[in-house]
């Protein structure tokens, strides 16, 4: 087997070395700017995979549902460095962060990106698990960061959580090589999603739905899909807000790929239970739960992360639902949540550094005085609740009227979930951008540094929900 | 590989020491006691992976046997009883749930894995399913240890003992490729290095080991 051909291979090894390099610069504002460069070289790599992908069968296994997370994730990650850059220059100038922590967060993200990309995009199934695990433990360290008392029992909470579902999702592999092993033949064959997909049919039906078990619990648990989410919002509201917004966004599209994947294998499977309903009920459950529990969250970040899991919830939902039009609204819904989620963490992050705290007491009437920011955020959170012009309007329509048309009664609790979680954030939009300003307790970066990045991801979640039928739908129609 | 035979029964009671390890893991309550059943849990699934690697004629699980003899049965148990040295916790463990109950859930779980792994009838290997029934259990028990006690350190070696029984699936399984094997035993290690950190971490802040005290998140978001 030809391990990673170097052209092909740099989408990985940009970051990884990336994260080598900068575990050895001391100065932060050098090695930010470092980060920056090697997260748009990273974002370029993933460009070049799309136009030119490697052969299957390769090391890499770049189908066009991988190769479109990766370019998304690479994405992110790149204009996410930008973000951060401006956000470690406050912590440190606030003194919140010191040099030796400093370093480690830029070498964890670059560790986390590359993470990431090797899971999205590896072929061989005990791989993707390595790499989910390696991210998970960039992920602890970076929200373990701060060192107070709550982030440590935050990283400490989503170690043992994660843990043991990685844990239960290596079980999962091990059997899922097992169901493959008589279709396939032994060896990497019965590892290699590439040999796997075609072979579905083959595969022992009973051994497949046990380890469909242990995979949905181990990759549920890092989709943060209820009732497993409970490690999610405590990481997101202690982490440093940059990562936040990468694990909000690109850690769930990992597993929701993994998970999607494992449909598609079971459902090749007359032998095999069928995956859409358990994918489906933990989708809903998580809309459901998420929506109401919105409503007594007082802390801006973690309100946005039990959002995520609204939203993850939508798109597993979708992928549960199967067929081609809400795979197709689920993958979309997916994309643009993790735009436009990663555009609110950025504003929220930058209000809460401005503010000195990031409770909702605390962080108000952004649109006074910090007019770029709180506009943005107002847009961000219109788009989040599923409103027009904003694309998640067209998947959010799309998946419903599926749902109606396959599973009518089920349309009940998802359009409620749905319009109690648009209007819980609705409720927060009016103090956080329009309300009475806050006094400043802190120190905040430039607002460029935040605005151009947000600004960016929101007018592509635009650009999808005013142009739709064009190039977008062609490029995710063909991934199914 | 059929019942009776001696790779059989030797693969067998193996697994089967390792349960019994298992159940042991959840009554002990002294913590210099638990470190030390967990590392002759390791050093049995040690040996398992090498009578595995022989039954098979797999020499890549020789590897997989001394990594896991080396660091699993000594390496981290002697960090482990160093950690407890320096931090001063000899003191017994509190559980939140007493023996008779964790016992009669354990014995629970072990009945659950196996009425799961039965139906799966695979033509050619006996012992693959009985390993993979065993392991399980060590799984579901490995999970019930952490659940039941509070203190950070037992709940680290519950989720060790868990992987444990990871491992001795995928040595059970004939063929699987090396690479789990190798990257669970890498990355047991680097996990141990994170828990390290947080050790440090919490014990310079709270005098204690005992995750209940340090639970100020949970009541007030």
């Amino acid at each position: 087997m030809n391990l990673l051909p170097p052209a092909d291979g740099l989408v990985v090894l940009l970051p990884l070395l990336g994260a080598i390099t900068l575990g050895l610069v001391a100065n932060h504002r050098i090695a930010a700017r470092i980060n920056i460069l090697f997260a748009l070289a990273t974002f370029a790599a993933a460009v070049h995979l799309a136009y030119d992908p490697p052969p299957p069968g390769s090391f890499l296994l770049a189908d066009r549902l991988s190769v479109h997370l990766a370019l998304l994730t690479s994405f992110i990650g790149a204009s996410t460095s930008f973000v951060s850059l401006g956000f470690i220059e406050a912590e440190m100038t606030a003194g919140l962060l010191d040099r030796r922590r400093a370093r480690l967060y830029h070498a964890m993200y670059q560790a986390l990106l590359a993470f990431m990309l090797l899971a999205l995009l590896s072929d061989n199934t005990g791989l993707v698990w390595v790499s989910v695990e390696a991210a998970t433990i960039a992920g602890v360290l970076v929200v373990g960061l701060p060192g107070t008392a709550e982030a440590v029992e935050a990283s400490w909470k989503y170690f043992i959580v994660c843990g043991v579902g990685i844990a239960l999702s290596l079980f999962g592999t091990i059997v899922l090589y097992l169901a493959a092993e008589p279709a396939t033949g032994p060896g990497m064959a019965a590892m290699s999603w590439h040999t796997l997909l075609p072979a579905a049919a083959r595969c022992n039906g009973i051994v497949l739905n046990l380890a469909f078990v242990f995979l949905l619990l181990g990759y549920g648990t890092k989709a943060a899909l209820a009732p497993l989410h409970n490690w999610m919002p405590d990481a997101h509201a202690q982490g440093p807000t940059p990562v936040s917004a990468m694990l909000s966004g690109s850690m769930m599209n990992v597993a929701l790929s993994v998970i999607l994947r494992l449909r598609l294998l079971l459902g090749a499977n007359a032998g095999a239970i069928s995956p859409g309903p358990p994918i489906m009920a933990l989708g809903l459950l998580s809309v459901l739960f998420a929506a109401f529990t919105l409503w007594r969250r007082n802390d801006v970040k973690r309100f946005f992360a039990v959002s995520s899991i609204e939203q993850g919830g939508v798109v597993a939902f979708a992928f549960g639902l199967g067929g081609a039009v809400p795979v197709f609204a689920g993958l979309l819904h997916l994309t643009l949540h993790t735009l436009v989620k990663t555009a609110i963490f950025g504003c929220v992050g930058w209000a809460a550094q401005r503010k000195g705290g990031q409770s909702f007491f605390r962080i108000g009437g952004l649109g006074h005085g910090t007019r770029a920011i709180g506009l943005l955020l107002a847009a961000a959170i219109v788009a989040i609740a599923g409103l027009p012009p904003f694309g998640l309007f067209v998947s959010e329509f799309m998946i419903i009227t599926e749902t109606m048309r396959r599973l009518p009664l089920l349309v009940i609790p998802l359009a409620l979930g749905l319009l109690v979680g648009a209007w819980a954030m609705f409720a927060r939009l009016q103090s956080l951008c329009l309300g009475p300003p806050t006094p400043d307790g802190g120190i905040a970066p430039a607002a460029g540094w935040t605005v151009y990045p947000a600004l960016a991801h929101l007018a592509l979640a635009a650009a999808c929900g005013l142009l739709l039928p064009g190039m977008m739908s062609d490029w995710l129609g063909a991934i199914p | 590989m059929h019942y009776g035979t001696i790779p059989y029964d030797v693969a067998h009671l193996l697994g089967a020491t390792m349960l019994v390890l298992s159940f042991a893991l959840l009554y002990q309550r002294r913590v210099a006691a638990v470190i030390d059943i967990y590392a002759l849990q390791a050093m049995v699934l040690a040996a398992a992976a090498l009578w595995q690697g022989w039954a098979q004629g797999a020499p890549q699980l020789y590897l997989t046997g001394a990594i896991t003899l080396a660091a699993k049965g000594i390496a981290i148990p002697i960090a482990l009883h160093r950690i407890v040295r320096r931090l001063e916790i000899h003191r017994s463990v509190e559980t939140a749930l007493g023996i008779f109950p964790s016992m009669v859930l354990g014995v629970g779980l072990v009945a659950l894995a196996i009425l799961v792994v039965l139906p799966i009838t695979l033509s050619a290997q006996v012992l693959t399913r009985e390993d993979l029934a065993t392991a399980l259990s060590v799984v579901l028990l490995g999970l019930l240890a952490m659940i039941t006690r509070r203190n950070a350190l037992t709940q680290v070696v519950g989720f060790m003992s868990l992987e444990n029984g990871l491992i001795l699936a995928a040595v059970g399984i004939t063929g699987m490729p090396l690479v789990v094997e190798l990257s669970v035993a890498v990355l047991v290690l680097v996990a141990m290095v994170v828990f390290g950190v947080f050790f440090f971490r919490i014990r310079d802040r709270f005098d204690s080991l005992d995750l209940h005290r340090l639970d100020p998140i949970s009541t007030q978001r």
